[in-house]
């Protein structure tokens, strides 16, 4: 039997920071383009983004941050999926984020890194895309 | 298989991965299930349904913080439901139990209904079995927010809260045949509001009256008030559920509904093998030639379905 393999995406806001208006946006975006979509609310430690994406088994782990603190808390997400060997999990970022940090996160393995006013599809297509080629390793 | 391997001893993301696996309908799925199943049996299986909104996640949440303090290992499954639209979904019943999400001891996945009816989505029933064998103690399945009619919790779990919260219609409600009937634990939640008493009282009344009708009926479900975001109510309430699971053990119930529930499963499979067998012996055209001369009425529903099991007595 065929099925429609579908992308688990986790949507999550890590540390102190209560501006989730864009966070649910992209909830409802990511559902519409046929995701399956796990939120789990503001202030988040790393470490609780972390366990959630291993117990739902997420393709992706979207962040999203308009505190500043994205230097500390991105790549700590992603630290901590390669220590539990989860360096598979996608990891994708967004908020506001200055160009001239943007570097440091794409070489981390954070991409995407989309501000405010950034097009839905823009943003759903670098998710899908990412999947396919390191997830479904479809070219 | 070194998934199942690792998922019998513990391993929280082997069980996660399987339970993917599972969801997806892989070719490895199936001889997981074949290896695990002599390990499962072990958990108590609770089932939470309830109109959307009326608190189940967080009851769930409050749930587990009360099994935790007795040191019992919890697994937790939240199936929330599938666009039947873009078949995408929002699973957010996490969102309010998030002081579990790093206690070693508590695994929540979330399931999304994709295009089941009832309640469930296919996966629970096994995602409930790769709980089990990975040793939880207790399994907590919370339904999709549910209406009148979508009871297949009771075929997954052994004990059944069928919440409620006032405001929610009258008596005529209450009487309606359905989901208050599958209740082994009726729970009035935010019992701190308005018309939270009165609600008890009519569904103890509704209880006490079908109680007296069915009088070998030993069970006789339980009306508790619980304030599930202040952890009023839920000691009472798995006190309650823990003397269910011996009321089901020393009346042999639990291996009888055991028996049913297997008996059902066995039917839904057959029966899904069956159409996908059907369907593919069919030659390709065949199937959807038949729905259009339905469509222009040449033939009926009945006709066309004696025409397609011919083709199975004939194979």
């Amino acid at each position: 039997m065929s099925y429609e393999r579908k992308i688990r995406i986790l949507v999550a806001k890590p540390g102190l920071d209560g501006h989730d208006r864009g966070a649910l946006v992209l909830c409802h975006a990511f559902r519409d383009a046929g995701m399956e979509v796990i939120y789990t609310g503001i202030l988040q430690t790393p470490e609780q983004i972390v366990e959630t994406a291993l117990q739902e088994d997420v393709d992706v782990v979207a962040l999203s941050l308009l505190n500043g603190a994205h230097m500390t808390l991105f790549p700590r997400v992603r630290q901590l999926l390669i220590e539990r060997n989860a360096e598979d999990t996608i990891v994708c970022g967004g908020g506001i984020i200055p160009e001239h940090h943007k570097p440091e996160l794409i070489r981390q393995g954070i991409t995407g890194l989309y501000g405010p006013g950034t097009l839905l599809d823009v943003i759903i297509n670098h998710v899908v895309e990412r999947v396919k080629k390191e997830r479904w390793k479809i070219a | 298989m070194e998934l199942v391997k690792r998922l019998l001893s513990g391993d929280m993301r082997a069980a996660a991965r399987l339970i993917t696996h599972i969801e997806n309908e892989l070719p490895d799925a199936r001889e997981a299930i074949r290896l695990i199943y002599p390990h499962t049996g072990k958990a108590h299986v609770i089932g939470v349904t309830g109109s959307p909104g009326s608190g189940k996640s967080t009851l769930v949440d409050s749930m587990i913080t009360e099994f935790r303090k007795k040191d019992k290992t919890v697994g937790v499954i939240c199936v929330d439901p599938s666009s039947p639209f873009t078949g995408g979904a929002i699973l957010g019943d996490r969102i309010r139990m998030g002081n579990h999400f790093t206690d070693k001891d508590v695994f929540i996945r979330s399931l999304a209904t994709r295009g089941a009816l009832g309640g469930l989505s296919k996966a629970t029933k096994d995602a409930i079995r790769i709980l089990d064998a990975l040793g939880k103690d207790v399994i907590i399945v919370e339904t999709v927010g549910t209406g009148q009619d979508e009871v297949d919790i009771v075929k997954a779990a052994h004990t059944v809260l069928v919440l409620s919260v006032p405001g929610f219609g009258d008596e005529i409600q209450i009487m309606k045949a359905g989901i208050l009937e599958i209740a082994d634990i009726l729970v009035v939640n935010k019992a701190d509001r308005d018309g939270a008493d009165k609600l008890a009282l009519e569904l103890t009344l509704m209880v006490d009256l079908g109680h007296e009708e069915k009088a070998d009926q030993k069970w006789k479900p339980l009306v508790l008030k619980t304030v599930a975001t202040k952890n009023i109510g839920t000691p009472e309430l798995i006190e309650t559920i823990e003397r269910h699971l011996q009321y089901l053990k020393s009346s042999n119930l639990l291996e009888i509904n055991h028996k049913k529930n297997i008996e059902r499963e066995i039917i839904e499979l057959v029966n899904e093998h069956l159409i996908n067998h059907l369907l593919g012996i069919m030659k390709e055209g065949d199937f959807e030639k038949l729905i259009e001369k339905i469509v222009e009425r040449e033939i009926d529903p009945y006709s066309a379905t004696d025409e397609i099991l011919k083709k199975l007595y004939s194979n």
